[in-house]
C-alpha cells in the first residue's frame, strides 16, 4: 500500500492554446485532509477533474493510490468518492432512489445498497426526505445529499470541489461536521475552496494556486506564520504620519489607501503607540488568518 | 463494457416506469390516428397497392411503414432530446462519470435504451396492428428484434447530433432536414416502384427506406430480395455512426 494517496508530478493541462494547469506537485497523505485554494480560475477544479479522469493530463504524471489515472481510471473512481460543484442529482428519481441506482454504479448489491442508503441519509438527518425529489429540497440538503452519494462506496479518498459554496451559515455547519467525523474515522479527502476559514478548520494541509501554479505549500498555521505573521494591526483611514512612523519602524505593511495593514508579531505597546498617536477612524489588532496570506499571494485585483 | 452498460439502461428503465402510464400513451394513440387518418380516410380514394407483383389493400401498405416510422421516430428523440436533457440540464452524465462507468459504457446504455423505447412502442402498435389482422405470424415477431437493431441504429445517429449540437433547439434541423423527409419520401405512403430515377435513388440512399422494406417483409410475412440489402445496410450504417457517436460524445464529455 503505497504511501501517499495521490502523487502529481509536474502535471500540466493545456485547452488549446490556454495554460489551466502548469507544473504542478503535490502528495496527499493517507488519513490527510489536503485543501487546494485558489481565486476563479486559478486551476483548482482542473486538477481535481484530472484525478478523477474527467480531464486528461496534458504532461506529467498523476498517481491515485499507486495507479496511474491515464491507464486506471475504472479502479480508480471504484475506490473514490466524488462531490462535484454542481448539483449532479437526478430529478428524475426520488432522493432514495437516486443512491440505490447509484450504488448500482459500484456493482452494490441492492440489499446491501439499501442499507448503506439508510445508514448514509440518518449520517445526514435526512431520513425524514428520502422520498422527496431534489428539486423540492433546499441547497443545503441537496450538497448533503451528495456527500452521503459520494460515500456510497465507502471511499478511501473523498474529493470535494467547493462543497460550501452557495450555502447559508447553517448549512456550511451542518457539511463541516460530517467532514469533521469522515476525516476523524481516517478517511483522505482532498478538496477546493476559496473560503479560507474553511480551509483553515477542514485541512491538514493546503496549496494555494493562482494562474495554474503552486504559489505556496504548507500547514496553514505554518503558511500564516511564515507570510504574516501573528496578528495584523488594521489601520482605518491612516495619515501620512502614519505612513512614515510605519517606515521609520521598518514594519511590514499593505497600503490600500483606506486601510493600512501591518503585518508582524506585535505587542500592545506598539498598538498603543499607534492607536494614540495615529487613529482617527479607529484601529483593530487582530489575529492574522489564512485570508491575509490568500490576499498577500495572490493579490487584490478581481479575477473576472 | 459489461454490466455498465445495462447500469445506465436500468436508471432509464427506472425513471420510465414511474410514469409508463403517460409513456405508453403516444405509441398507443398515434398509429391509431394513422390508421383511420389514411387506411379508413384514404384507402377509399387509392383502393389497392402492387407489392412485389401482388395487390394489397392501402391499409396493407402503410401499417408497416408506420411501424418503421415509430421505431426510427422513438430512438431518434430518445437519444436526442431526452438524452440531450439527461447530458447538458440535468448532468446525469457528470454524475455517471465519477463512478467506475466509462464514457462507452454510458453512451452505449443510453443508445441501448433509445433502441428499448422503439422496441416498447413497436410491441403496443403490434398489438393493435394484429387486431387488424395486418400482422401474419410467425414471421411477424421478427419485428420485434428489428425494432431493437434499428432502433440501435437511429439512436446512434440521434447520439452524433447530441455529441455536436450547442443548443438544444438545433435539433430542429435533423427533425426537419433528416426525418420529416424520410418520414414522407421513403417508400412509405406511396411505393417507391415508378417515381423517377433520382427520387429513388435518394430514398435509397436513406435508412429509414430500408427499414420499411424489412417491416413490410417480416409484416407480410415474404422475403423478397432487396430485404437482405436492406438489413446489409442497417448493419453499416450501425457501424458508421455507432463509433461516431461515441467518439462525439467523448470528446463532448472529457476535456
Amino acid at each position: 500500500m503505497p504511501d501517499s494517496v495521490v502523487a502529481a508530478r509536474q502535471i500540466n493541462k493545456m485547452f488549446g492554446s490556454l495554460a489551466a494547469v502548469r507544473d504542478v506537485s503535490f502528495s496527499i497523505r493517507r488519513g490527510e485532509c489536503f485543501g487546494i485554494l485558489g481565486p476563479n480560475g486559478a486551476g483548482k477544479t482542473t486538477t481535481i477533474r484530472m484525478i478523477y479522469g474527467f480531464s486528461p493530463l496534458t504532461a506529467g504524471s498523476l498517481q491515485v493510490f499507486g495507479m496511474d489515472v491515464s491507464r486506471r481510471a475504472r479502479e480508480i473512481k471504484a475506490r473514490i468518492g466524488v462531490c462535484q460543484q454542481e448539483n449532479t442529482l437526478d430529478p428524475d428519481l426520488t432522493i432514495l432512489q437516486n443512491l440505490i441506482v447509484f450504488a448500482r454504479y459500484f456493482d452494490i448489491p441492492g440489499h446491501q445498497a439499501k442499507r448503506k442508503a439508510a445508514e448514509l441519509l440518518a449520517f445526514m438527518a435526512l431520513d425524514h426526505r428520502r422520498h422527496a425529489r431534489a428539486i423540492e429540497l433546499s441547497g443545503g440538503m441537496i450538497r448533503r445529499i451528495v456527500l452521503a452519494r459520494a460515500l456510497l462506496n465507502d471511499p478511501e479518498l473523498l474529493i470535494l470541489d467547493e462543497p460550501t459554496t452557495g450555502l447559508d451559515p447553517q448549512s456550511r455547519h451542518q457539511v463541516w461536521e460530517r467532514l469533521y467525523t469522515l476525516r476523524r474515522r481516517g478517511m483522505s479527502i482532498l478538496l477546493t475552496t476559496h473560503y479560507m476559514d474553511e480551509a483553515s478548520r477542514l485541512c491538514d494541509r493546503i496549496i494555494i494556486m493562482d494562474r495554474g501554479r503552486i504559489l505556496v505549500e504548507g500547514k496553514p498555521a505554518d503558511l500564516i506564520r511564515e507570510h504574516i505573521g501573528k496578528d495584523v494591526l488594521e489601520i482605518s483611514e491612516p495619515s501620512t504620519e502614519v505612513r512614515s512612523y510605519l517606515r521609520r519602524q521598518q514594519l511590514t505593511f499593505e497600503d490600500l489607501e483606506s486601510r493600512l495593514l501591518v503585518y508582524g508579531g506585535h505587542d500592545d505597546r506598539l498598538y498603543h503607540e499607534i492607536s494614540d498617536h495615529f487613529c482617527t477612524e479607529g484601529c483593530i489588532m487582530r489575529t492574522a488568518t489564512l485570508e491575509d496570506v490568500f490576499l498577500k499571494l495572490t493579490g487584490r485585483g478581481l479575477r473576472e | 463494457m459489461s454490466t455498465g452498460v445495462f447500469r445506465v439502461w436500468q436508471r432509464n428503465l427506472d425513471v420510465y416506469r414511474q410514469n409508463w402510464k403517460i409513456s405508453f400513451m403516444p405509441p398507443l394513440l398515434e398509429p391509431l390516428l394513422y390508421l383511420t387518418a389514411f387506411g379508413i380516410g384514404l384507402s377509399g380514394l387509392i383502393g389497392a397497392v402492387d407489392y412485389g407483383g401482388a395487390k394489397i389493400t392501402y391499409l396493407a401498405f402503410i401499417a408497416p411503414a408506420l411501424l418503421a416510422i415509430n421505431i426510427m421516430n422513438n430512438a431518434f428523440f430518445e437519444n436526442t432530446y431526452a438524452s440531450f436533457v439527461r447530458m447538458y440540464y440535468q448532468k446525469t452524465f457528470d454524475a455517471m462519470m465519477a463512478t467506475p462507468l466509462s464514457v462507452e459504457e454510458i453512451i452505449t446504455g443510453e443508445i441501448a435504451w433509445g433502441a428499448t423505447k422503439s422496441v416498447i412502442a413497436t410491441v403496443i402498435m403490434m398489438a393493435i396492428l394484429t387486431g387488424f389482422d395486418l400482422i401474419v405470424y410467425p414471421a411477424g415477431l421478427l419485428l420485434i428484434p428489428l425494432a431493437f437493431g434499428a432502433g440501435f441504429a437511429f439512436g446512434a445517429v440521434g447520439m452524433y447530433f447530441t455529441g455536436i449540437v450547442s443548443h438544444i433547439e438545433l435539433f430542429n434541423l435533423p427533425f426537419f432536414l433528416f426525418i420529416t423527409p424520410m418520414f414522407l419520401f421513403n417508400g412509405t405512403f406511396f411505393p417507391l416502384e415508378g417515381m423517377p430515377m433520382w427520387v429513388r435513388w435518394v430514398a435509397m440512399s436513406l435508412p429509414l427506406t430500408h427499414l420499411v422494406d424489412l417491416s413490410r417483409g417480416f409484416c407480410y410475412g415474404a422475403w423478397i430480395e432487396s430485404m437482405l440489402l436492406s438489413l446489409g445496410y442497417l448493419v453499416v450504417f450501425t457501424a458508421v455512426f455507432y463509433p461516431l457517436a461515441l467518439w462525439r460524445m467523448r470528446r463532448r464529455l472529457i476535456k
